[in-house]
């Protein structure tokens, strides 16, 4: 059992903060790793990157948006309560070095795997300079925690509530040709916006990382499930990745696979089994 | 309860058949998950065991890979001394219950019974299954004399048949043993892999309630390689260990349309079926998503086992496809035999060629391509040759891969100096000693994909050696 010291709701009902008690965990995690975690027994596998650890406290931070019925069903622990299986790190670790000027690009919840990767970029000695966006101004998160660790960082928000209004392709853009001299992107976010970012660094040929998180069921190579196509490769993202080589992912297939259990998805979310389990649709209620 | 009469015993000698197994109806057992052979009644046992010549040379037990004492328990039988005779088969074997369910007992143990001369052999695996179930369910299961405990740490990793008996074994030894799995459970591919059809879980969970009870520490969610290396095992003070961690790596055939949705690895599917519990979305969270027509790929275990799970969640037509003929097909004979009766269609002397999807990347059909059997290649198998212009293809909406799985990298990879085969498995000789001196193996990542009866023999073996090791 994994108790949770910390709950913080970053963006209430939305985007939660946990720091995880998992020693194992974090004496052997590095930016860039994931764990595989199960709220109960009836729950599923969830893969949630590791966004900060403690090794002194011999604790995980993990963060995630509520998109589904288990990371619903996950945002209803608090403080105190307990996860039942918490297996790390999991993945290769990103891969840290003096590369010179660095961009990150952080979409959403993806703000929080860039984090712990700015830092290090940062400690190796690169400048690093952060686009964060996010849809509005209370969808952003990490803003402060992002300044600490960028030598600068720009805001962008689709409809221009805080920060820049727009993409964060377009600050990309903006860098690339008033700047230049861009030794590395990394991004992390939804797949179109990783996507788009690799369609404008291809074409200049920037190096480009990103972090994929197709569907996964162990996170430790035993079912392929998390199966990507990079290059003439099919590469397995829990063992292989889950960074790789922007310009070489097959992103058709990627987010095609993601669509993969649409229908059960939405089955999980709508249809109640066992009592108080979070049904939303007011049947209970009704009954009684 | 019924027993039989003096009479029928006498007949019974003369049976040139085994008494049939008592299994739900087929038309029944295809929508539910329960187990299908319901196993013997003491009647049932005592009429079997009447068979059995208890022959002074023994046959039957060379076919046995832990030499089970098959004649001796078997008379305990005939005198209805059942819990004697489990105790017998535990002289040798951890996992009875287990293995009288899973074991291919048509190659092995069965195999070299004289009776099976002339009509059919004794039917072993069945009574074997039968006393261990009589043993649990009397409750009188008994935690056996352990020796006092000696101070000496070691370490299991993986919690498979071979890791779970090692375990058992240095336990009673009086070691302070600790299992490192790194899945939820304990179990290996007796809880994610065979389904509980076939072998029920709480069986599974009371043998290795017996493990926990001779004091075996087991702690879930750590992946060695990752969480700790091999290495800092050794730096933490556990003085062998031992390296179980099987074949979970599934294999793909390596033709196009492979990662379309709708297709799964073997594992991926038994996996969510079984181990997540998937056959009861949404009470249990991992969802499954099965077509109305399904083709498997392969032949083994584990096709017949995807071939079921994938009929018991609705599919209406199931597929085996298989490249060589029904007489090479390395299942068990009995699950190919559940597996007709259950309605599944066997496209034999087939090969896949191609996987090919709608716009929407879902699977849409299976092309094949028919074959014929040419001469027999290194493994002794006549092998296929596909006919030209015999292709067709095979509407479906669900393809399981199930050709095989190969070693599990992650210990190799992150431990100096441990010598690995070619095809990824760990080198290790017959007491399981690896390159490395206080490390062991056994199981599937020494063999590649094997049998269960043969873990638990390497796991046995393996523990001897490492007793004489640390003694030494
Ligand atoms: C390596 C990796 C790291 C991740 N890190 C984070 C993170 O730090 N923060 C965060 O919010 N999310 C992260 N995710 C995604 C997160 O795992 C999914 O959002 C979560 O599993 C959805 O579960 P659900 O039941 O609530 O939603 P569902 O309703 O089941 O699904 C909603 C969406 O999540 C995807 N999804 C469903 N099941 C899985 C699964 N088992 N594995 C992966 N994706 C799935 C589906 O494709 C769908 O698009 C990561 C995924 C991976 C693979
Ligand atoms: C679907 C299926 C059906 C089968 N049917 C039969 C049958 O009917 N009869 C029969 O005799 N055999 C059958 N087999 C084969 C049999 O199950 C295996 O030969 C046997 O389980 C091998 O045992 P093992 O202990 O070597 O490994 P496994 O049972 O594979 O156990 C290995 C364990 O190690 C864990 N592990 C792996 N890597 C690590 C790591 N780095 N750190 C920590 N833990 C790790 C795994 O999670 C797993 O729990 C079947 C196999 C499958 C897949
Ligand atoms: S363990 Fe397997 S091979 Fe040995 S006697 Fe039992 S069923 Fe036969
Ligand atoms: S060979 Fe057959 S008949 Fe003879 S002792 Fe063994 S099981 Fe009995
Ligand atoms: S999640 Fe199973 S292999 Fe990657």
């Amino acid at each position: 059992m994994y108790q949770i010291l910390k709950k913080q709701e970053l963006i209430p009902d939305l985007m939660i903060l946990f720091e995880v008690q998992a020693p194992l965990v974090a004496a052997s995690c590095q930016a860039g790793q994931f764990v595989m975690l199960r709220k109960d027994e009836i729950g599923e596998r969830i893969p949630l990157t590791i966004a900060d650890f403690d090794r002194g406290h011999g604790t995980i931070t993990v963060i995630f948006q509520v998109v589904g019925k288990s990371t619903q069903l996950m945002a209803k622990l608090n403080e105190g309560d307990y996860f039942l299986d918490f297996a790390g790190p999991l993945g290769q670790p990103s891969h840290i070095e003096k590369f010179g000027r660095v961009i990150m690009v952080g979409g959403g919840v993806g703000v929080a795997p860039i984090h712990p990767i700015a830092r290090e970029m940062k400690l190796a000695g690169n400048e690093v300079i952060s686009i964060l966006g996010a849809r509005s101004h209370d969808l952003l998160i990490l803003e402060n925690e992002m300044e600490k660790v960028s030598s600068e960082i720009i805001v962008t928000t689709d409809d221009g509530s805080y920060g820049r209004q727009g993409f964060v392709t377009e600050v990309l853009k903006e860098l690339m040709t008033e700047r230049g001299g861009i030794d590395l992107v990394v991004a992390i976010g939804p797949m179109v916006m990783m996507q788009a970012v690799c369609d404008v660094t291809k074409e200049v040929g920037i190096p480009t990382v990103v972090s994929l998180n197709p569907i996964m069921v162990d996170g430790t190579g035993m079912c392929g499930a998390c199966r990507v196509e990079v290059g003439t490769d099919t590469k397995f993202a829990c063992v292989d990745g889950p960074e790789f080589d922007g310009h070489k992912v097959n992103w058709t297939l990627a987010r095609q696979r993601a669509l993969m259990f649409t229908e059960e998805e939405k089955r999980a979310m709508f249809e109640h089994h066992n009592e108080g389990s979070g049904c939303r649709c007011g049947c209970h209620q009704q009954k009684n | 309860m019924r027993m039989p009469s003096a009479e029928e015993l006498k007949q019974a000698t003369k049976s040139t058949c085994k008494r049939p197994m008592p299994s739900q109806n087929p038309e029944e057992r295809v929508h539910h998950f329960t187990e299908v052979a319901l196993g013997y009644t003491e009647e049932d046992a005592l009429l079997e065991a009447a068979r059995c010549l208890g022959c002074k040379t023994e046959e039957c037990r060379q076919g046995c890979p832990v030499d089970i004492a098959i004649p001796d328990f078997i008379k305990k039988i005939k005198t209805g001394n059942y819990v004697g005779a489990a105790l017998k088969i535990k002289e040798t074997s951890s996992l009875p219950a287990i293995c009288g369910r899973v074991c291919p007992q048509e190659s092995q143990c069965e195999k070299y019974c004289v009776r099976g001369k002339k009509g059919e052999p004794v039917g072993i695996g069945r009574l074997e299954r039968f006393v261990a179930d009589y043993e649990r369910a009397q409750g009188t299961v008994k935690v056996p004399e352990i020796a006092p405990a000696n101070g000496i740490k070691v370490a299991i990793i993986g919690s498979g048949p071979a890791g779970l008996t090692c375990a058992g074994e240095l336990a009673k030894m009086g070691y302070s043993v600790t299992i490192f799995e790194a899945l939820h459970v304990a179990g290996g591919v007796l809880m994610y892999g065979i389904p509980e059809f076939r072998l029920p879980k709480d069986i599974v969970q009371a043998d290795i309630g017996y493990v926990r009870q001779l004091g075996v520490d087991i702690q879930t969610n750590v992946v060695i390689g990752r969480t700790m290396k091999v290495d800092e095992l050794m730096e933490q003070g556990y003085q062998a260990i031992f390296i179980g961690t099987g074949a979970g790596l599934p294999n793909f055939m390596g033709i196009p349309g492979e990662n379309l949705n709708g297709v799964y690895s073997a594992n991926e599917f038994l996996t969510r079926v079984n181990l997540m519990k998937g056959y009861r979305f949404p009470e249990y969270l991992t969802p499954i998503r099965i077509g109305k027509r399904v083709a498997i790929l392969g032949a083994g275990n584990v096709a017949m086992d995807s071939a079921r799970c994938a009929k018991r969640l609705g599919a209406e037509e199931v597929y085996i496809v298989y490249r060589r003929s029904e007489k090479e097909m390395p299942a068990r004979a009995e699950e190919v035999e559940h597996a007709h009766e259950e309605g599944i269609l066997f496209h034999l002397l087939t090969q896949p060629v191609e996987i090919k999807g709608d716009q929407e990347n879902w699977v849409k059909e299976l092309v094949c391509v028919k074959c014929e059997l040419g001469e027999p290649d290194a493994s002794g198998r006549r092998s296929p040759i596909n006919i030209a212009g015999s292709e067709y293809s095979l509407p479906v909406e669900t393809v399981v891969v199930a050709i095989g799985q190969s070693p599990n990298p992650l210990i190799q990879t992150t431990t100096q100096g441990l010598k690995t085969g070619r095809h990824g498995t760990i080198d290790a000789n017959s007491d399981g000693q690896t390159s490395r001196i206080g490390i062991f193996a056994g199981g599937d990542i020494v063999t590649g994909a094997a049998t269960v009866i043969l873990a638990m023999g390497a796991g046995r073996k393996a523990a001897a050696a490492m007793d004489k090791y640390l003694k030494s």
